[in-house]
């Protein structure tokens, strides 16, 4: 199963394995990772699973649609490597994915 | 103080269904719900966003859905609270008293709390100077215009409310429309209007910025917005309005002295009870072994709460099972005529 890491603002650091096709929300709800709200249970309509996706791994990922990039302009303290994570499938080759979580969601 | 046999928290899908199964019961409620209008989360986050979930409504709005449910309780005359939020909850004897922040007194053997993932608030700015000048100098939502004229507003956000409000003001104030990015998200008419009015001069229109510091000791005389690149801006502010939507907060729920688990409220699947004698939670607030946040789920949570209200609010008398295709009392209650 690929390993995604989540960096929480301060640094800290937690790797679990998520099964390819959940999305990178759902992977830190399952395993209680502290940082990602998830609100409206990944319907896109709330920007509380809001992650920075550093450089070396934001151009890998699939694009965002606009209307992701519409509700990131609510997300707390956006970004231009702003993502929603319940908008990232994970797959073998987001294995080793590391998202960064803001220091809240809303 | 209001009377009834069950108050329901949450005018979403699943309160509104609530509503619905109690009625056809032949039990009175009376709905709370912070918003302004009734609908939750389908009518604030997804009003135009088709919904493929709804047995046997194979494609629905937001809002279809919601105007649907209102129809269908049109004839139990249910009253609705709306723009009031439950600040408290307390008992006594037999009976569950709850207060709104507007004051409104409530009393009722049954609560049935269907409150989504909390009511909905405004998304406030993140720096820490904003709360102090909130309501003075800083809004989240226009309630009187008349404050603003000759005036520098500066306006945050890339959406229709942003958007709307950027046109009104620019009327009689200097108007700073601070966006994030270089695209809008709004009506292609409102857009081609914030277009004509930047040329005019009406309008100066900033992207790709965001706020990075307000500035004023007692009264707030200015901004700082950051370019993408790095750069700083000094912008003569008299007023901030911020407009990032609406974010869900567990708010008062949480002091109601509820078991309360991940945000969520356990109950027990027989009744949808909390571990509150007479509370019971439905739809996307209550968790237990299995749960699925869908709509379909909380309507079949509410018809669950609704018989075990019948409990509470009809002591005396034996409750029945009856069909709506078959009952003539149904059929009354429902103001049916012709059986």
């Amino acid at each position: 199963m690929p390993k995604i890491t989540y960096i929480s603002h301060d640094g800290k650091k937690s790797t679990v394995e998520v099964a390819t096709g959940l999305s990178v929300m759902e992977g830190a709800i399952q395993n209680n990772i502290e940082g990602i709200d998830a609100d409206c249970g990944g319907s896109m309509a709330c920007a509380t699973c809001h992650v920075y996706v550093p450089e070396n791994w934001f151009n890998k990922i699939e694009k965002p649609h606009a209307a992701e990039l519409d509700m990131i302009d609510m997300a707390y303290e956006p970004k231009k490597n702003s993502r929603l994570s319940c908008q990232i499938t994970v797959s073998n080759e987001l294995d080793g994915l590391e998202v960064i979580t803001p220091i809240k969601q809303a | 103080m209001i009377k009834t046999d069950a108050i329901v928290i949450g005018a979403g899908p699943t309160g509104l269904f609530a509503v619905h199964q109690l009625g056809i019961i032949g039990l009175q409620s009376e709905v709370i719900d912070n918003l302004d209008r009734a609908g939750g989360q389908c009518i604030e986050l997804y009003p135009d966003k088709p919904i493929y979930d709804i047995p046997g409504i194979p494609e629905c709005t937001g809002e279809e859905l919601t105007k649907g449910l209102l129809k269908q309780i049109e004839p139990f005359k249910t009253n609705f609270h709306l723009g009031q939020r439950v600040e408290e909850i307390k008992q006594e004897n037999k009976f569950w008293v709850v207060k709104t922040n507007t004051g409104s007194l409530f009393s009722a053997p049954n609560i049935i709390i269907a409150g989504g993932v909390g009511s909905f608030e405004p998304r406030k700015l993140t720096l820490k100077e904003a709360e102090k000048f909130e309501g003075k100098q800083i809004f989240y939502s226009v309630t009187n215009k008349d404050l603003f004229k000759n005036k520098n507003i500066s306006i945050f956000g890339g959406g229709d409310s942003a958007l709307d409000w950027a046109l009104e003001l620019s009327k009689s104030n200097k108007v700073t429309l601070i966006h994030r990015r270089n695209e809008f998200r709004g009506a292609a008419h409102t857009l081609s209007e914030i277009k004509k009015k930047e040329k005019e001069g009406k309008i100066i229109v900033k992207t790709p910025y965001n706020l990075k510091a307000i500035e004023g000791d007692k009264i707030m005389t200015g901004i700082e917005i950051e370019h993408e690149d790095g750069k700083l801006e000094k912008i003569k502010s008299d007023y901030i309005l911020s407009f990032f939507g609406l974010i869900m907060k567990l708010g008062p729920i949480a002091d109601w002295g509820l078991n309360i688990s991940n945000k969520t409220i356990p109950v027990d699947t027989k009744s949808f009870q909390t571990n509150k004698e007479g509370i019971f939670a439905t739809g996307d607030i209550c968790t237990y072994p299995g749960k699925l946040k869908l709509i379909l789920s909380g309507f079949h949570e509410s018809a669950l709460a609704a018989r075990a209200c019948f409990k509470r609010a009809r002591p005396n008398e034996t409750y029945r099972f009856e069909f709506t295709t078959a009952s003539k009392s149904i059929h009354d209650r429902l103001g049916l005529k012709g059986d």
